[in-house]
C-alpha cells in the first residue's frame, strides 16, 4: 500500500567498464520493492568477477540483507564471481546472520495428503459424521429435558426467564414492525383481484387465512433464527474458544442443562406467543389497508372475522406449528456452538451455518406440515 | 538529533471513567535499550504500552516516539511511525484465520510491494529467527503450543524490521525452557539487528537477565527507573514490598549463583 515516499530507495548501478556494481541507498524492507523489481530482469556485464561496492549502502535491514543474499545468489547462477567491497563491520555481521538462518530450501506447503476423490469422500463423511452427531446432540438434549421435566427443580429458571426476555420480548418490536407490513402487502395484492370482482369482503377471509396459518409462523420462525439462532450459536461456539464450557464442566454443572435447555424451554414457550403477535399484526395491517383501498371498513371487518371458515382451525395449526420451529432453530444453534473448534474465525463460520441450515430446515418442516394436513384434509 | 531518546513520555496522565491509572509517569528509553517496566498487576503497565502504541489517547501528557509527538499526529505520520515499531500481545492476537506465514507476511503485503516470492522467503526468514522450525509456517495458530504462539507473534511484530518493539508479557504462562528461550531471543535481537525494547512483565528471571533499566509503576508514576540491580536495594515500600517475597527474590540468587 502506501511506502514513504520520502525514503531513499535502494538502489544499484552497474558500471560495466570497470566490472563493478554500485550498491546506495535504504537497504530497508520499506524500500526495497523497485530494486527488487529490478533485479529480476537484470542484466550482468560479462566479466569474470565482480566488485559489490557497498560503501554506497547507508542502511541495512534483514530484509536489505536478504535481497543481498539474493543478488549475489543470482550472480552465482549467472556463472560470475563476486566479492564485497567496503562493507560496514555492522552490516556484514547482520548478513552473516541472515546467512545463517534462512531456512535451506524455500518453504513449500505441505502437500495435500489426498487426491481429489478422497477429498470428496472426506468431505462426504465429514457430512455424515456432523449429521450423526446431530442426531446424537439432539437425542442427548431430549433425554435431558425429559429428566429436567421429571424434576422441575433441576430447571434453571433465572437463565429461562432471561432467555425469554431476551430471546422473545425483545423481539416484540421488530417482529411486530414486520407482520403489520406482511399484512398491508397482502391486503394490497389481494384487495386489487377481489375487488375486481366485487368480492371485497373475503379480503377477510384471505388475511386471515393466509397470515395465521402460513405467513405468520413462518416469518416469525425465520426472525428468530435470524436473531436468536445466531446468539444461541455465537455465545456457546464463544465459551467454547474461551474453554468457559469445559470450565463448566470441571465445577460440576452440565453446560446442556445451563445454556442449551433454557434456551430450549425459552424458544418453545415464546416463539407460539410471537406467532400470535404477529398474527395480530398482520390482521391489523390487513384491516388498516383493507379500509384504504377497497373500502371495506374495520367494523365490517371486524364483523366478518369470526365467519371465516375454519379461522380457528387455522389459527390452531399455525400457532402448533411454532414449537416444532423453536426446537429446530434452538437445536441447530446450539449444536453449531458446540461444533466450534479453534479461533475467532469459526466462530463466525458456525454462526452462518446455524442461520443457513436452521432457516432451511424451518421451510422444509413447513413444506412438510402442509403435505401432511393436505393429507389429513385439515 | 542521535541522542534523541526513542520513547520520552513526560506527565502522562490517564484516565478512564472516574479512575486515575496515570497520573504524572515520566519515562525515557534509550536507543538500543531493552526497559522493562514492573509494577503490581493493575498498575497501568499494559495501559502504557498501549498509549506508547498509538492504541490509546492518554487524558494529558506527552508522548513523543523517535522524537515525534503523539498528540495531535496526522494519520499520515502516525502510519510511518507504526512501521517503525513491532508490537507483540500479551495473547499474541495472531490472526485465527490464517497460517503463521501469512500471518509474518501481512504486514509486509500491506506495506511493500515486493513480489510474493521475497515476500515469503523474508516470512520464512523472520520465522527463522525466532526459533522456530519451517515446518511450523504452514500451521494455523490453533495449532501451535503456547510457547510457539509467542515466538510467532514475535515473528510478526518482526515483519518490518522495526527499530522500536514493544512487548506486552512475552514471557508470561511459558514453562521455565520456553521462558529462557524467549530471553535469549530479545537479547539477540537487541545485540544483532539493535533493536529497541520496551517491555512489560512480571517474570523475575527476564527482568535479571535481559533488561538494561526498569521503571517501577506505582501509585500511578514511576517510583523509579535504575538498573536492576539498584532497583531491588530501593527503599520505596512499594518496591521494597515486590522485592522482599520469595519470588522476587529467587531471580535475583539465580543471577548471583551464575556469576
Amino acid at each position: 500500500m502506501a511506502e514513504t515516499s520520502s525514503t531513499e530507495w535502494a538502489d544499484l548501478v552497474v558500471d560495466a567498464t570497470y566490472a563493478r556494481v554500485q550498491l546506495t541507498g535504504h537497504w530497508d524492507t520499506l524500500a526495497l520493492s523497485r530494486l527488487e523489481r529490478r533485479l529480476r530482469e537484470m542484466v550482468w556485464p560479462a566479466a569474470r568477477e565482480l566488485e559489490l561496492d557497498a560503501s554506497g549502502i547507508d542502511r541495512l535491514d534483514t530484509g536489505g540483507a536478504l535481497l543481498l543474499l539474493q543478488l549475489t545468489r543470482q550472480l552465482e547462477q549467472a556463472g560470475l564471481r563476486w566479492h564485497f567491497n567496503g562493507l560496514q563491520p555492522s552490516h556484514q555481521a547482520l548478513l552473516e546472520l541472515v546467512r545463517r538462518r534462512i531456512p535451506g530450501q524455500p518453504l513449500e506447503p505441505p502437500a495435500r495428503p489426498f487426491g481429489r476423490i478422497a477429498t470428496l469422500g472426506r468431505a462426504s463423511s465429514l457430512y455424515l459424521l456432523q449429521f450423526f452427531g446431530l442426531l446424537a446432540f439432539a437425542g442427548e438434549l431430549m433425554s435431558r429435558l425429559g429428566v429436567s421435566l421429571m424434576h422441575p427443580r433441576r430447571i434453571r429458571w433465572r437463565e429461562l426467564f432471561d432467555e425469554i426476555y431476551s430471546g422473545g420480548v425483545t423481539a416484540l418490536p421488530i417482529l411486530g414492525l414486520l407482520s403489520l407490513l406482511i399484512g398491508v402487502v397482502v391486503a394490497y395484492q389481494g384487495g386489487v383481484q377481489l375487488d375486481r370482482y366485487g368480492a371485497n369482503i373475503y379480503i377477510v377471509d384471505l388475511i386471515a387465512l393466509t397470515t395465521v396459518r402460513e405467513l405468520a409462523p413462518l416469518m416469525t420462525a425465520i426472525i428468530v433464527a435470524g436473531r436468536t439462532g445466531s446468539a444461541y450459536a455465537a455465545q456457546i461456539g464463544t465459551m467454547k474458544v474461551t474453554e468457559e464450557i469445559s470450565a463448566l464442566r470441571t465445577i460440576g454443572i452440565d453446560p446442556m442443562e445451563l445454556l442449551v435447555i433454557p434456551k430450549l424451554l425459552a424458544l418453545m414457550l415464546s416463539l407460539p406467543l410471537l406467532t400470535l403477535m404477529a398474527d395480530v399484526m398482520s390482521i391489523l395491517g390487513g384491516m388498516l389497508m383493507s379500509d384504504l383501498t377497497i373500502g371495506v371498513t374495520p367494523d365490517v371487518f371486524i364483523d366478518r372475522l369470526p365467519h371465516v371458515f375454519a379461522f380457528e382451525r387455522s389459527f390452531l395449526l399455525g400457532v402448533g406449528k411454532a414449537p416444532v420451529f423453536a426446537v429446530i432453530i434452538a437445536l441447530i444453534g446450539c449444536f453449531q456452538g458446540f461444533q466450534v473448534q479453534g479461533g475467532a474465525d469459526a466462530v463466525g463460520r458456525h454462526t452462518t451455518i446455524s442461520v443457513v441450515l436452521s432457516i432451511f430446515l424451518v421451510i422444509v418442516a413447513d413444506a412438510l406440515f402442509s403435505i401432511y394436513f393436505s393429507w389429513l384434509g385439515i | 538529533m542521535t541522542r534523541e531518546p526513542v520513547i520520552r513520555v513526560q506527565g502522562l496522565r490517564t484516565r478512564i471513567g472516574v479512575t486515575l491509572i496515570h497520573d504524572g509517569v515520566d519515562l525515557e528509553i534509550q536507543r538500543n535499550q531493552v526497559v522493562a517496566v514492573m509494577g503490581g498487576s493493575g498498575a497501568g503497565k499494559t495501559m502504557l504500552l498501549q498509549e506508547i502504541a498509538m492504541l490509546y489517547r492518554p487524558t494529558a501528557g506527552s508522548i513523543r516516539l523517535f522524537g515525534t509527538e503523539l498528540e495531535e499526529i496526522d494519520p499520515q505520520r502516525a502510519g510511518g511511525l507504526r512501521r517503525r515499531m513491532g508490537v507483540m500481545f500479551q495473547q499474541g492476537a495472531l490472526l485465527s484465520s490464517l497460517t503463521v506465514l501469512d500471518n509474518v507476511a501481512l504486514p509486509l503485503r500491506e506495506h511493500t510491494r515486493l513480489s510474493d516470492e521475497m515476500i515469503r522467503e523474508l516470512a520464512g526468514l523472520k520465522i527463522a529467527l525466532v526459533g522456530l522450525p519451517p515446518a511450523t509456517a504452514f500451521k494455523y495458530p490453533r495449532e501451535l503450543s503456547g510457547g510457539m504462539l509467542k515466538r510467532a507473534a514475535m515473528a510478526r511484530a518482526l515483519a518490518l524490521d522495526p527499530e522500536l518493539l514493544l512487548l506486552d508479557e512475552p514471557t508470561a504462562g511459558l514453562d521455565p525452557v520456553n521462558a529462557t528461550a524467549i530471553d535469549e531471543l530479545v537479547l539477540s535481537l537487541k545485540q544483532e539487528l539493535g533493536l529497541t525494547v520496551f517491555m512489560v512483565t512480571h517474570d523475575m528471571d527476564s527482568l535479571w537477565r535481559v533488561t538494561d533499566r526498569v521503571a517501577f509503576l506505582g501509585d500511578r508514576k514511576v517510583l523509579a527507573c535504575d538498573r536492576m540491580e539498584a532497583l531491588s536495594g530501593n527503599p520505596h515500600p512499594l518496591i521494597e514490598s515486590y522485592f522482599q517475597g520469595r519470588r522476587g527474590r529467587r531471580g535475583r540468587e539465580s543471577m548471583w549463583a551464575k556469576n
